[in-house]
Order: structure tokens, then C-alpha cells, then sequence
């Protein structure tokens, strides 16, 4: 005998707490199945591209920190490089080397938020997210030294960065690599093997490479379907083509994978890390530039970095202002929930917010 | 593992054997394309075995007043090239122009937003209606004369 079940249609978010942010997702279960997806955005519109329209260039940095606020030194990257590309102009050596280095601390600080909430959705409440927390506070720290803030850092700037280092910012950080080290190892004895976790991610909604490429999907998602894509290695830009560094490649695309490719990604940060740390040398940071930058009426820049999340690029057109003519914004995280409908379809309720969780979603670069 | 730039030139020649009056024009950096053509565009720069735009980076829009301008940023992931088609579309009214999610997936949300905030429709889109504000909202606030 079959039971006759009734479609649901159940509402998660926006104020649900495992959505990371006010995302939230009209879901329609068959019992516990999932048989219709629609994700509804726009709780957290600001308007960032129409505000950049109204500052000049060097203020529109502020605004690239709350974009994605667990990664703003990635995202001030990202808006220098493309305003320098307008410009045409260059950092000194040494500014080339803080924003590496600097960028490289954000992306651990942001894998470690990733896998800790990813390890809490699976039920594990506490103590791998406060591990994880741990080490990403004392990354924190060092940027409250560089800059005097921790969240909303605006460090950089078009031409180089805001200020050379504090002299207590390099043994502040040779003590966090020392310490960062054994951390991180106790994280990976308790997760990497982890039978519940490899029991609940390993097979859980797989993303073929085709899919993953067809909807633009960029960063950790796309490498964990099997597509060595980085851009830091196919475009480099500021200091990434003086350090040595591999791109994990994950095989099957599954929650495992997305998980897995973060993991091995903080680790190859160290690697550029503690390479910037040995080939940074003394020198200016900074160009000298006016402090009202003005491009050529007409010109064009895309700049593009490899973000914690994925493939941010700035569009700019100058029209010869003070303010950016237009600043489209393409955000790694808005573009990966494409395939939220893939990911989710046909899997059961107890895998939706896991699944959710293994793409990393920033709800400040999704709505903007 | 340098990246190239497909030239608009090249792919204005491959366009217009394959889609007859498409092209508008081009230069080094992009190839300019009839916005009524951009399906069928999207299709051939796709599917052309040289070209092989398999991944779409980004879909912007830009308000000239007079027009406005969309731009598509794509890539080729197996033969590392990048290449920029761009389309002008007329009139503040009701512009309208193709719609490539048929092709590329990853432009739903983007022609969405673009409809959302710049006002311009994309014929063709599965589920063409506002994304970042609400349905009722009137005007789209990123053109130049909102405010």
C-alpha cells in the first residue's frame, strides 16, 4: 500500500540562523524531499554599486568592506586593482607584497568561518566553530595592528596600501604561524577523518564540472568539481607571481569536496604567507597620488581577483569624474547560488542546510 | 598558463558567418553585437570549437542615457582566452534585448538584477521579474535619472 503525502512548502529564512545571513529560500518537501527550490534575495540591499556612483575613488573603498565583511582586505583588493588598471598605474614592490600577504590572512580568517559554520550545520555545535574561531581572532588582531580595525579594514588603497607596518606587527605574526601551525593540525585530527562527517558529506549533492561551468560558478565550489581554475595562478596580479602555491583540485564535487578544497586552501595560504614574510623588503608602500583621482573620460577596467569565495571582479567606466561613471560589482556569492536549485533538488531536508553551508554564501556580496 | 584575449576582430569574423547581421561593429577589445541577435550569439561563441566561451564571468549594464550598454566578460577555461561582447540598446521606455540563460546558466540571476535595477528585459528569460527589490518598486535605480 502507498502513502498519498501532500506537498509543503516551507519558508527558511530570512531569519533563520544557519543561513549564513538573511538568505532565505522557499522550499517545497514531498515528505521529506525536496522537489521545488526558489531562492528569494534582496534583504540585505544597500545599493553599494549606485552608492559607488557618488563617492570618488579612494572612499569607494570603504564600501568594498561590507561587501563581504569575513573577507574586506580581499574585496579592497579587488576595487584597487581595477581602479589601478583605469589609472594605469602600478604599486611599489613592497605594497604589492602587504596586499599579498595581507590578502592571504584574510582568506584563512574566512576558510576557517566556512568550515567551522559548515562543521556546526552538521550538528557538531561548539567546539570545532570556537577552534576555528580561535585562530581566526588572533588573524584579526594582526589587522587591528596594521589598520586599527578588525572587520571594515579599508587597508588598501589605489597605488599600494594605507600605512607601512607597526614594527610589532612581524613577531605578532611569526608567533601567530608558530601557534597557527599546531591549530590548525588539531582542527584537521578532528574533522579530515571524521566518520560523521565523511557519513553525512561524502556523495551529498555532487556538482559535475559541466554544471559548475555552465553556471558560472567560481572559487572553491568550481575547484571541488574538478576544474583547476585560479586566478591567481592564470592572471596573477600584485605579488602572486613571485610565490609558489598549488590549487587543490577536488574529484567529485560533493560537500566533502567543497569542505576538503577549503581545508587544503588554508594551507597553501600559509604557504604564500610565510613567502611574503621571507621576500618582502624595505621601500615604499604607496604611490604618490593626488587624493581626488580623476581617469580618462571613456576608460574601462575589470578587475578581477581569486576571493576567498570565488571570482570578484570590478566592472568601472570612467567618465572622466571624480566618482566612477558606473562600478558593477560581479560577487562570487550571488553568482554560486545558481546552483542552489541543483545542489538541493531530489535530497532530503536534514542534507538542505549542509549543502547551503558547503557553498559559503556571504549575504553582503549576495545582495550588495 | 598565460591567458590570451580573443580580439573583437577575430570575433566579429566568427560571428558574422554564423549569425548574418548581428554585428555592429568591433575593436581590439570587444565585438559590438544587435541585442535582438544575442541568444544566437551566445549559442555560436558557446558551441565554436576555436572560440569555446564555455564560462560567462559577468553580465554589466551601463547607463549612456542615450543607450544602454550591456557587456558579457567571457572565458574559455579549456584553451585559458577571454574575450568581451557588448550590445547597445535604445530607448528608456521598454529596452529589450536577448536573453543567454538558455546558453549560460550562470546569466539568471544577472539579467534579473540588470531588469531590477537598470530596467532593461531580456525576452526569452525563464523568470523575468525583480531580484534584489520587490515586485511593485517603481522605477529602477540604478539609471541615471532615478532620483
Amino acid at each position: 500500500m502507498t502513502i498519498r503525502t501532500e506537498p509543503m512548502t516551507v519558508n527558511v529564512g530570512p531569519q533563520h540562523p544557519s543561513t549564513h545571513g538573511v538568505f532565505r529560500v522557499r522550499i517545497t518537501f514531498d515528505g521529506e524531499d525536496i522537489v521545488e527550490v526558489e531562492p528569494v534575495l534582496g534583504y540585505l540591499h544597500r545599493g553599494s554599486e549606485k552608492l559607488a556612483e557618488e563617492r570618488n575613488y579612494v572612499q569607494v573603498v570603504t564600501l568594498t568592506d561590507r561587501l563581504d565583511y569575513t573577507s574586506s582586505m580581499i574585496n579592497n583588493q579587488a576595487y584597487c586593482l581595477a581602479v589601478e588598471q583605469l589609472l594605469g598605474i602600478e604599486p611599489p614592490t613592497r605594497g604589492k607584497y602587504l596586499r599579498t600577504l595581507t590578502a592571504e590572512l584574510q582568506r584563512i580568517a574566512s576558510h576557517l568561518i566556512a568550515v567551522g559554520f559548515f562543521v556546526q550545520e552538521l550538528g557538531a555545535f561548539g567546539t570545532p566553530l570556537m577552534y576555528t574561531f580561535r585562530s581566526r581572532e588572533r588573524i584579526l588582531d594582526l589587522f587591528e595592528m596594521l589598520c586599527g580595525a578588525r572587520i571594515t579594514v579599508s587597508y588598501m588603497r589605489p597605488g599600494g596600501v594605507f600605512a607601512d607596518t607597526p614594527p610589532d606587527f612581524w613577531p605578532a605574526l611569526d608567533q601567530f604561524l608558530a601557534d597557527f601551525e599546531g591549530e590548525l593540525e588539531e582542527l584537521e585530527n578532528l574533522l579530515l577523518g571524521n566518520e560523521i562527517l565523511m557519513v553525512r558529506t561524502r556523495g551529498v549533492s555532487p556538482l559535475p564540472a559541466d554544471v559548475a561551468i555552465n553556471c558560472s560558478v567560481s572559487g572553491p565550489v568550481l575547484r571541488a568539481s574538478g576544474v583547476s581554475w585560479d586566478w591567481r595562478k592564470i592572471a596573477p596580479y600584485d605579488a602572486y607571481d613571485q610565490v609558489e602555491f598549488d590549487v587543490p583540485v577536488g574529484e567529485n564535487g560533493d560537500n566533502y569536496d567543497r569542505f576538503w578544497v577549503r581545508m587544503q586552501e588554508v594551507h597553501q595560504s600559509l604557504r604564500i604567507v610565510r613567502q611574503c614574510v621571507a621576500q618582502i623588503e624595505p621601500g615604499p608602500v604607496r604611490l604618490e597620488l593626488p587624493l581626488v583621482l580623476r581617469a580618462a573620460p571613456g576608460a574601462e577596467a575589470y578587475g578581477r581577483v581569486e576571493a576567498s569565495k570565488g571570482e570578484l571582479g570590478f566592472f568601472l567606466v570612467s567618465d572622466g569624474g571624480v566618482a566612477p561613471y558606473r562600478c558593477k560589482i560581479r560577487s562570487p556569492s550571488l553568482i554560486n547560488l545558481t546552483i542552489t536549485e541543483h545542489l538541493l533538488l531530489g535530497w532530503k531536508l536534514a542534507d538542505m542546510i549542509v549543502s547551503l553551508g558547503s557553498v559559503d554564501i556571504n549575504m553582503g556580496e549576495v545582495d550588495r | 598558463m598565460t591567458l590570451s584575449i580573443v580580439s573583437g576582430e577575430t570575433l566579429a569574423q566568427r560571428l558574422q558567418d554564423a549569425v548574418p547581421n548581428s554585428v555592429v561593429g568591433w575593436d581590439d577589445a570587444a565585438v559590438w553585437v544587435e541585442p535582438s541577435s544575442l541568444g544566437s550569439v551566445a549559442s555560436v561563441l558557446h558551441d565554436d570549437a576555436e572560440i569555446d566561451f564555455k564560462y560567462l564571468n559577468s553580465v554589466s549594464a551601463i547607463d549612456f542615457v542615450e543607450h544602454f550598454e550591456l557587456v558579457y566578460h567571457l572565458t574559455s577555461i579549456a584553451k585559458r582566452q577571454t574575450g568581451v561582447v557588448r550590445s547597445r540598446v535604445y530607448g528608456r521606455e521598454e529596452p529589450t534585448a536577448a536573453s543567454v540563460v538558455g546558453v549560460w546558466k550562470g546569466a539568471d540571476f544577472q539579467e534579473r538584477e540588470i531588469w531590477d535595477l537598470m530596467g532593461v528585459r531580456f525576452t526569452g528569460h525563464p523568470n523575468m521579474k525583480r531580484i534584489m527589490l520587490w515586485e511593485g518598486f517603481e522605477g529602477h535605480p540604478l539609471r541615471k535619472d532615478f532620483l
